[in-house]
């Protein structure tokens, strides 16, 4: 395999910043040679190594589980996946005087998913175009920069990486020809690689790995395909399959008989996109599953477990402990693929021991994880949503509207539309608010029909077409919505009049909710209490990356990736079609920016 | 990795795609060949007639006149093959027509999805990953969404009646891999 690592500074724009600062390690007295990791030819190109590699923090199981405050070291800060940062030094009180520190052009287009992960001070970003950056945290310095050239006739429907893992001296890197990398932190030098699935058949990945019990953890897209989902866990050093479990069963597995119809499990879809969360107590994880293929329900009798769900998998065996199905026999597009964040909260008098996800079918699904089932507690719209008329108190099961179920050569209109109240970009949780706060696109609609369709490997599989629909009377589309999770009441909304919200959400100790989104570029600061916009900031391009924060030598930082496209632009451009002028274009190309108080 | 395993996977590497380059299957397709369509276990070269008049697109791989190998080895091969009236074709199209047949790569220039709708009323080609519109009567032009240039066209021949290709892809085959 190829890699390619340079240490050349040339992408980095640094704000304010002495040019010393951009030449980091290369100026100061030769320090004492690294320790023996790698291949003496596997090391840096263009001098000694910067002291911030030097002194890398490895990671082990106890910082994942008990990060320090300053830390962000996996895709959503904890296990539980909250997307907050205990950090408070940022407050509703200065963030006005937030200001950018440096920027960094990623030098690629295309949708930049991934949060700018940190470790005492090195920051790992992943973008399109199977690239991970490291960075001095506080400089903007670059430290190396790995690229793997992706196959010429690459199967990659959505170019993008939503960011990588850390564990010991090693960076975690899903490849989107899905292939796993592992990297190392200090070098940039591939340690080992592991072929996860077969890309010419439709698997490829776009997923940060989730690091337990010292594995790597993984799933992969291309739903729309014909694929088979799959979680997958590999053994953090040596890169050797642990186990891998499929969303979808074979014949004689429990859930098979929900797939009556001969050999559609082959194709059946279930892809897995977000990487899930964990509860080292119980030593499950929790992972969201796409929708089925083709996506006509009614070509592929029966419920279809276990796709539009969340699984429960033993870290250890990847044995399928619970489930629960958000909507049986999908139609709609709905991959469930967000996996639900794990928040004890109050109901009717009691703590239950939750899990909360707000789904793409429109509902917000309160449940309660145990040392195995997954048990529903209750389920209400967050936005429009008129598919399901009710749902069974006992098992959440929706009754579903049949006008509202398109089929083959059958036309449906349906709300929200097929990408969902909201899409992959996570909510985030504040424990000091107990609110829930959720990237929304309310009062869209679409209108799907579905067509036979047959399978080819590695070509599309979905057999609809879909038209997009503003609801009528519409004044908003993307908000930004705040749920109290011990009453289940909504306490504010911001509405967006002009965009779409395609924005990942991250909230602070500080009380605070960052979050970009919009097609004005901007990235905002909300007060986590009332949702009043407290700063805002326009960047090069749209935000749909996960916001992170982080501190250096006491002083706390805000980062994130600009750089729209995928989804996000797909939206915006069918938009602009059906209200033309409406939804302009949003200029494109990946940078990094890091934030802090002058 | 070891230095030596490097080389050996480097090596390896370098075999493969050598094979690759070489595989009759694989090879882009070259002036001459005959096209069949894609599913077509009887291989039978396609003719004008076999192209409905200004009604959708039909999946063809190139095939070597030589042994029928069919170069389906890269999806990058694949082609769309669509009919219209000579006239309502732009100039440089109807250059690279044969009996009012055009043929474009099935590649979109974005992502590398594979087009897979026809707007029947525009008589366009339209690819649903992330809706890029393209003209196919004007060179395969991008009329709308995210794509960054007009698909490859395969200009094209007729030969002892049937389509053949009269001139390698316009331009690459490929797309934005981010």
């Amino acid at each position: 395999m190829r890699r390619l690592i340079f240490a050349a500074w040339l992408c980095a724009i640094v704000m304010g910043l002495p040019a010393e600062a951009l030449r980091e390690g290369g100026q100061a007295p030769a320090p004492p040679p690294p320790p023996p990791r790698v291949p003496a030819e596997a090391s840096r190109e263009g001098g000694p190594m910067p002291a911030v590699l030097r002194a890398y923090a490895a990671v082990d199981a106890d910082r994942l589980a008990h990060p320090a405050d300053g830390d962000w070291l996996m895709v959503r800060r904890t296990y539980d996946g909250w997307g907050y940062s205990p950090l408070d030094r940022i407050t509703p009180a200065n963030v006005a005087r937030l200001q950018p520190v440096w920027s960094f052009s990623t030098g690629v287009t295309n949708g930049h998913e991934a949060p700018p992960i940190v470790n005492n001070g090195v920051m790992f970003v992943a973008t399109p175009g199977n690239q991970v950056i490291a960075i001095n945290a506080k400089t903007g310095a670059i430290l190396w920069r790995y690229k793997r050239p992706l196959p010429e006739d690459v199967v990659l429907l959505h170019a993008t990486s939503r960011g990588v893992g850390l564990y010991r001296d090693k960076v975690y890197f899903a490849a989107g020809e899905a292939v796993l990398v592992a990297l190392n932190a200090r070098t940039g030098e591939e340690v080992w690689t592991t072929k996860v699935a077969e890309n010419k058949a439709g698997y490829y990945m776009s997923v940060a790995p989730l690091v337990a019990d010292g594995k790597v953890i993984v799933g992969a897209s291309g739903g729309e395909m014909g694929i088979r989902g799959f979680v997958a866990a590999f053994d953090a050093d040596s890169g050797k399959e642990v186990w891998r479990t499929y969303t979808v069963p074979a014949p004689g597995e429990p859930g098979s008989e929900t797939w009556p119809n001969g050999d559609q499990w082959k194709t059946g879809g279930g892809p897995v996109w977000v990487t899930g969360t964990y509860d080292p107590e119980t030593r499950l994880t929790f992972w969201g599953t796409g929708n089925g293929g083709p996506w006509m329900g009614d070509q592929r009798p029966g419920d279809n477990l276990y796709t539009s769900s969340t699984i429960a998998l033993d870290v250890a065996t990847g044995a399928m402990k619970g489930h629960f199905q958000y909507h049986p026999n999908d139609s709609w597009d709905w991959d469930e693929v967000s996996p639900p964040i794990l928040v004890d909260y109050q109901r009717n008098g009691r703590t239950i021991k939750g899990l909360i996800d707000l789904a793409r079918d429109g509902y917000m699904w309160f449940l309660e994880r145990t040392s195995g089932p997954i048990n529903f507690v209750e389920g209400r719209p967050y936005v429009k949503q008129n598919v399901f008329m009710s749902l069974d108190p006992k098992t959440g099961r929706p009754n579903v509207d049949p006008a509202r179920q398109p089929g083959t050569g059958r036309e449906a209109e349906f709300c929200p539309s097929h990408w969902g109240g909201k899409n992959w970009p996570p909510v985030a949780f504040s424990p000091k608010t107990r609110m829930v706060y959720v990237p929304a696109n309310e009062n869209l609609c679409t209108a799907m029909i579905g067509r036979p369709v047959t399978y080819t490997a590695g070509r599309g599989f979905t057999g609809m077409t879909n038209n997009l629909m503003i609801a009528p009377g519409a004044d908003h589309i993307g908000e930004v919505q705040a749920w109290n999770v011990d009453t289940g009441a909504r306490v504010w909304t911001h509405p967006f009049a002009g965009s779409t919200n395609w924005g990942p959400i991250l909230t602070t100790g500080g009380g605070l909710v960052f979050s970009g989104g919009t097609q004005d570029r901007l990235f905002r600061a909300f007060d986590a209490a009332t949702g009043d916009v407290l700063w805002e900031f326009p960047t090069n391009s749209g935000i749909i990356g996960q916001p992170s924060s982080f501190s250096i030598d006491g002083k706390q930082y805000i980062a994130v990736q600009s750089g729209w496209g995928i989804d996000s632009r797909t939206m915006q451009a069918r938009l602009n079609r059906v209200r033309p002028g409406d939804f302009p274009e949003v200029p494109e190309g990946g940078a990094i920016w890091v934030f802090a108080i002058k | 990795m070891s230095v030596d395993r490097r080389a050996l996977l480097l090596s390896a590497i370098g075999v493969s795609l050598g094979f690759a380059q070489d595989d009759p299957a694989s090879v882009r397709p070259k002036p001459g060949d005959l096209l069949t369509k894609v599913g077509d276990a009887g291989k039978t070269p396609l003719t004008p007639n076999d192209i409905p008049l200004a009604a959708g697109y039909t999946a063809a791989w190139a095939m070597d006149p030589a042994d029928n190998t069919v170069r389906s080895g890269s999806r990058l091969n694949q082609v769309l093959l669509l009919r219209f009236d000579p006239a309502s074709l732009a100039t440089t199209t109807r250059e690279h027509a044969a009996d009012g047949v055009v043929a474009y790569t099935s590649i979109c220039t974005h992502n590398g999805c594979d087009i897979d709708q026809w707007l029947a009323k525009e008589q366009q080609l339209f690819c649903s990953c992330h809706e890029s519109i393209f003209d196919p009567r004007d060179g395969g032009k991008v009329l709308d969404g995210p794509a960054p240039r007009a698909l490859p066209a395969l200009p094209l021949a007729i030969a002892d009646g049937a389509l053949v290709v009269a001139k390698p892809f316009t331009t690459p085959v490929g797309y934005e891999r981010g």
